[in-house]
C-alpha cells in the first residue's frame, strides 16, 4: 500500500495504491489523521484509482475518516474506485454516506 | 456446540456426501502480512474451478475476512499463533475453505453473527456479513479458550463439472 497526499487550500486529496487489508490499516488511518489534525481539512478526497483489494479493515477507515470529517463540519468524497471495490463500498453501505466519483475532476465540478 | 448455515441455526453432524477431487491445506503465523498471503493462496486454488474473476474476488475476501478474525479476535493480535487453512473442491463442483485458530474463541456466535455487531468500535462487524452473502454456505464452530474454525462453502455447478472434464 502507498499512500500520496496533495492537500490545496483545504482540500486534501489521498491518492493511495495497492491492497487496503488490516496490514495496512493502521498505517493509513495515522497517516490521514495526521493530516487531518495538522490543517483545518473541509474536503477529504480519497482516490482509490490503484486501489486493487478493500476488505472490511480498509472500509473501517473509510468509515472512522468519514465520522472525523463530519465531526468538523467537512466533506468526503470517494472517486474511483475499480468494479470490485465498488462493489464492496456498496454493499457496505459507505456509498450512501460518501458520494463516489469516477475522478478527481468530476468531484471538482460538482 | 452450533452452527449456522445461510442464517439458520442447527446441531453439528453434517455428513458430506461428495467426493473431494482436489485439496490444499496450510499453516501460518498470525502475523497480518500473512492476510494477503492467505487469500491470494485460495483464490489462485478456487481458479482452477471456472469461475469468474468476480467469483475469485468474493472468494479473497471471505478468507481475508476470516483470517483477520482469527488475528484480531481469536489472538488479540499476538503475531506468534497459528492459524490453519484447508481448501477442498468436490466432485459436484464445489468449493470448501475452513479456517481455523486455536485463539480464545466466541463465547456468543449467535451476538458475533450480527450483521453490525463488533467487539472493536473501529470496525464495522462487517466480516461474517460477507462471509455469509458471498458464499452459500457458512458455519461457525466455537469454544471459549479452544478457539474458532469457519467453514464456507460456495457451488460452483455446471461449471465446476465442466472444468473438471
Amino acid at each position: 500500500m502507498k499512500a500520496d497526499f496533495k492537500q490545496v487550500r483545504d482540500t486534501l486529496v489521498v491518492r493511495i495504491s495497492g491492497e487496503l487489508d488490516m496490514l495496512v490499516a493502521d498505517q493509513l488511518r495515522q497517516a490521514i489523521d495526521q493530516r487531518l489534525d495538522a490543517a483545518s481539512i473541509r474536503t477529504l478526497v480519497l482516490n482509490l484509482e490503484k486501489v486493487t483489494f478493500i476488505d472490511s479493515s480498509g472500509l473501517g477507515v473509510i468509515i472512522g475518516r468519514y465520522k472525523k470529517v463530519s465531526a468538523q463540519q467537512g466533506r468526503m468524497y470517494i472517486v474511483g474506485a475499480c468494479t470490485s471495490v465498488e462493489k464492496i463500498l456498496h454493499f457496505s453501505g459507505i456509498d450512501k454516506l460518501v458520494p463516489l466519483y469516477r475522478s478527481e475532476k468530476d468531484v471538482v465540478s460538482n | 456446540m452450533w452452527s449456522v448455515i445461510k442464517g439458520r441455526w442447527t446441531s453439528l453432524g453434517l455428513e458430506s456426501y461428495m467426493k473431494v477431487k482436489n485439496y490444499v491445506r496450510f499453516e501460518f503465523n498470525s502475523l497480518p502480512e500473512n492476510v494477503a498471503f492467505a487469500r491470494s493462496c485460495v483464490g489462485a486454488f478456487a481458479s482452477q474451478l471456472d469461475c469468474t474473476l468476480e467469483d475469485i474476488e468474493e472468494i479473497k475476501l471471505v478468507v481475508s475476512e476470516a483470517v483477520s478474525n482469527s488475528i484480531i479476535h481469536g489472538y488479540n493480535n499476538d503475531p506468534s499463533q497459528k492459524i490453519e487453512v484447508i481448501v477442498s473442491i468436490f466432485d459436484n463442483g464445489s468449493l470448501e475453505i475452513i479456517i481455523k485458530d486455536f485463539g480464545k474463541g466466541i463465547e456468543n456466535i449467535e451476538q458475533a453473527l450480527e450483521p453490525t455487531y463488533s467487539s472493536d468500535p473501529s470496525h464495522m462487524g462487517l466480516g461474517f456479513t460477507f462471509m455469509r452473502s458471498f458464499m452459500d454456505e457458512m458455519e461457525v464452530i466455537s469454544e471459549p479458550g479452544k478457539g474458532t474454525s469457519v467453514r464456507l462453502l460456495r457451488h460452483f455447478p455446471s461449471r465446476g463439472h465442466q472444468a473438471m472434464a
